[in-house]
């Protein structure tokens, strides 16, 4: 097995400006993704702050009309999936584990890494800077054309924000190529497939994802700005273009997106779980091939974002079934977690305490997904706040608890720096009631027939929207906080030891110092 | 009845015919399976954090197969898959078109307003536009009153058409359990029926530009008699220059004519 690498064998000390701007290594270029993802998390969370300010009572009070808030809506969707949730997950906790985790020396390509890094800060600046000019892109997350066509979204505010995508999707297919060479050709002597970290599994997966989803994305785009721009008519019925095209491209790609967001978290918690229960991972091999399977059947249930649509009731039928089967892979893995758990000792530090939470409401997010399924029901919460309840479950609530989760898993690996346990915790219990006292209100409101993208509502929402606002405050309390633990952390954490969770941490990032030597490995590890 | 939302309602809107009748009990259904089973994944977590605890199980048991249990959590879920299935495929296929419908309204939307039309009751056509705040009389609800109603006779079958002549809107009327998108270039068909005499009201649910949270929906529902007289007046009120054509090439004929003069 690898070993710790006592001596510096480093010889040069690369500049600032070559170690942070022309990073080639993999941990470099994934603690920059993290760095860059908590900063577009203080936009994406403070986005939401204002649009649940301006929900806490009826009337329109800080937002100057309809389109303002329009592209508020569709910049903090658009932020947190493609510049938080994205590059936390896979570009930072990815690039800083897949590697260490296989026992390989750096990603497969690195200067590439550092392309699909810095491909992200022009694609933040377009989306963000968009915003500002004329009246925002304000046609939701999903740009469904025509609202997102040159006729309703004039100026170039849309088209920056849909280079934006471009960009963005540019650097994942990028990093997807990476990761699936790095994960194929790079593992060390003995690491065969079926003995890789159930992380690895999960990025392998998420990469391919990626690899196949994110060019239908830039397709639709790009067709939607050429009938912006160039007098194409794909989605335009006046020239025998169709809209539900779009939708149909936009879900092809959309609905594998949510799988992006959530396996690497899935790859997390199983990590966590092991770890503080101090036994193996329950059913590992059913855990990878669940991970397999949610993404294999992830891309045929993409229609079941359009019950609504028109599509022919057979359609609905088959996109319905479809995914409901995705529910079993899901119970196998929520139930091997549990089972991991069964018979363990249990410690509750920080990590696991975001590991439990997320089971606890990725089931609640999971079974309102079963709700939704049904295209019957759906009829009458289709585009409402339950969907919004529904997805801030399984994405604000599971994928964002997984990459608490790991950083607090992971933070002494990282910096060297434990964090203090205490604080840790109160920001743990901080963000769980204040997300669920944010969101759990949403369920009630959906239920009863608020839509979405609404800056004003009827009085009879009040109630719940303001109890949903006072939810959010709290949560941004925590995410403040949580900035205040990461800086006692790095200002008098206790210096980390190479493995400090003992006997649960077995993985090769444990095998290694803390922060690892900058090439992990002097030579490559053998696995047993 | 008035179907619509109550202060601090949890729960499904009330139920003003028979498609929402059928959303309703068959999502109570699947309601109590779902708490069920959250409930069961919340205690075996409670249990193992309780039980599995450092303190209590000092030493860990490393046993992580177990091939029966791993079976039975797969079977398991797809039979209950299976009983939430087969009532909701009877659903879908009851909600999706009316079989044999009394009468037929084209509901079209537009940049922030509903229009409707009555093929069969001489194919006039209104507006119906949402009423400012600052009109709104006692007993009425804000964001939610329009001029016009749409009025409906109770107790008989409504094919509804949905198109759209701008951007997509959705014509969504929760305690009649409808909802369809109005696409241009496109006309979509489902079916409504209101079984109680009241006001149903709804909002467009597809995001469509400024006013978005400002374009809703009124539903009146009268006895027959009632809506025979209305019909009358509403010939001679909206009354159309154009003469009266077939349903469907009528609805077709303005979309294309609209999106053409949009080039």
């Amino acid at each position: 097995m690898a070993h710790a690498d006592a001596h510096g064998h480093d010889d040069h000390k690369p500049s600032f400006v070559n170690r942070w701007l022309f990073s080639t290594n993999h941990k470099d270029i994934g603690t920059l993704y993290i760095l860059f993802s908590l900063f577009a998390a203080i936009i994406g969370i403070g986005l939401s702050v204002l649009m649940r300010m301006e929900l806490q009572h009826p009337g329109l009070q800080f937002f100057s009309d309809g389109q303002m808030w329009n592209a508020y809506v569709s910049a903090h969707g658009l932020i947190m999936v493609f510049f938080v949730i994205m590059p936390a997950l896979i570009g930072g906790f990815g690039n800083w584990f897949v590697p260490i985790m296989i026992g390989a020396p750096d990603m497969a390509f690195p200067r590439l890494n550092n392309i699909s890094f810095w491909l992200l800060v022009p694609a933040f600046l377009l989306l963000g800077g968009s915003l500002f000019v004329g009246g925002g892109a304000g046609a939701g997350w999903t740009i469904y054309p025509p609202l997102s066509d040159d006729t309703y979204q004039t100026g170039p505010a849309m088209d920056m924000a849909l280079f934006a995508l471009h960009l963005a999707g540019a650097s994942s297919i990028l990093g997807a190529a990476n990761f699936i060479t790095t994960i194929f050709n790079m593992r060390a002597p003995g690491m065969t497939l079926h003995k890789m970290p159930l992380f690895v599994w999960s990025m392998l997966v998420t990469a391919f994802l990626l690899l196949l989803a994110v060019p239908v994305l830039g397709g639709a785009i790009t067709m939607l700005i050429t009938d912006r721009n160039f007098g194409t008519a794909f989605f335009d019925p006046a020239g025998g273009g169709d809209p539900v095209l779009f939708q149909h491209l936009f879900w092809f790609f959309g609905h594998p997106e949510v799988y992006i967001m959530i396996l690497p978290a899935f790859g997390i918690i199983s990590h966590v779980i092991s770890t503080f229960c101090k036994k193996p991972v329950f059913g590992y091999l059913g855990m990878a091939y669940a991970m397999v399977a949610i993404g294999v059947v992830g891309f045929v249930v993409w229609a079941h974002h359009m019950y609504t649509s028109g599509m022919d009731v057979d359609t609905r039928a088959y996109f319905m079934a479809a995914t409901m089967v995705i529910a079993v892979p899901t119970g196998v893995k929520i139930f091997s977690w549990i089972a991991t758990m069964w018979g363990g000792s249990m410690r509750f530090d920080t990590p696991m305490l975001f590991a439990i939470g997320f089971i606890f409401l990725f089931t609640v997010g999971g079974v309102t997904g079963v709700v939704l399924a049904n295209a019957g029901i759906t009829q009458i919460l289709h585009n409402t706040y339950y969907v919004v309840a529904h997805f801030h479950y399984v994405l604000s609530l599971g994928a964002v608890f997984g990459i608490y989760a790991g950083i607090y898993y992971w933070i002494g690996k990282m910096s060297g720096r434990q964090y203090p346990e205490k604080l840790g915790k109160i920001h743990f219990w901080m963000t769980f009631v204040g997300v669920n006292i944010l969101f759990f209100p949403m369920h009630f409101l959906g239920n009863q027939g608020m839509p979405r993208r609404y800056p004003d509502y009827p009085d009879a929402f009040w109630g719940w929207n303001f109890v949903a606002s006072m939810g959010a405050y709290l949560s941004v309390a925590s995410f403040i906080f949580f900035f205040y633990v990461m800086y006692v952390t790095f200002k008098r954490g206790a210096v980390a030891a190479p493995n400090y969770w003992g006997e649960g941490a077995t993985t090769l990032e444990w095998q290694i110092s803390s922060p690892p030597p900058f090439h992990s490995f002097d030579e490559l590890p053998k696995i047993r | 009845m008035v179907g619509g939302p109550v202060p601090w309602g949890m729960g499904l809107q009330e139920s003003g015919g028979p498609i929402k009748d059928a959303i309703a009990s068959f999502n109570e259904l699947v309601f109590w399976l779902m708490v069920a089973i959250t409930v069961f994944v919340a205690i075996l977590l409670a249990w193992c954090m309780w039980r599995y605890n450092a303190t209590r199980n000092p030493v860990p048991s490393q046993n992580s197969h177990n091939t029966p249990l791993e079976i039975a959590w797969t079977v398991i879920p797809v039979l209950i898959l299976l009983v939430i299935a087969v009532p909701s495929f009877r659903l879908i296929y009851y909600q999706d078109r009316a079989r044999d419908a009394d009468l037929t309204i084209n509901v079209i939307g537009h940049q922030w307003f509903w229009s409707y039309q009555f093929p069969d009751h001489g194919n006039f056509t209104f507006e119906s536009r949402p009423i400012q705040d600052e009109d709104i009389r006692p007993g009425q609800f804000r964001s939610l009153e329009v001029d016009e109603p749409l009025v409906v006779p109770v107790g008989r079958t409504i094919r509804v058409m949905t198109s759209g002549v701008d951007v997509i809107h959705s014509f969504f009327v929760p305690s009649l359990g409808v909802q369809r998108y109005t696409i241009p270039g496109r006309t979509l068909e489902t079916w409504m029926r209101a079984d109680r005499v009241g006001t149903f009201y709804g909002q467009c649910n597809q995001i469509c530009g400024v006013n978005h949270w400002f374009m809703p929906i009124v539903v009146k529902a009268v006895p027959q008699e009632e809506f025979d007289a209305w019909v009358a007046s509403a010939r001679t009120r909206f009354a159309r220059q154009d003469a009266p054509a077939p349903a469907l090439a009528a609805s077709e004929n303005d979309t294309i004519r609209i999106a053409a003069a949009r080039q």
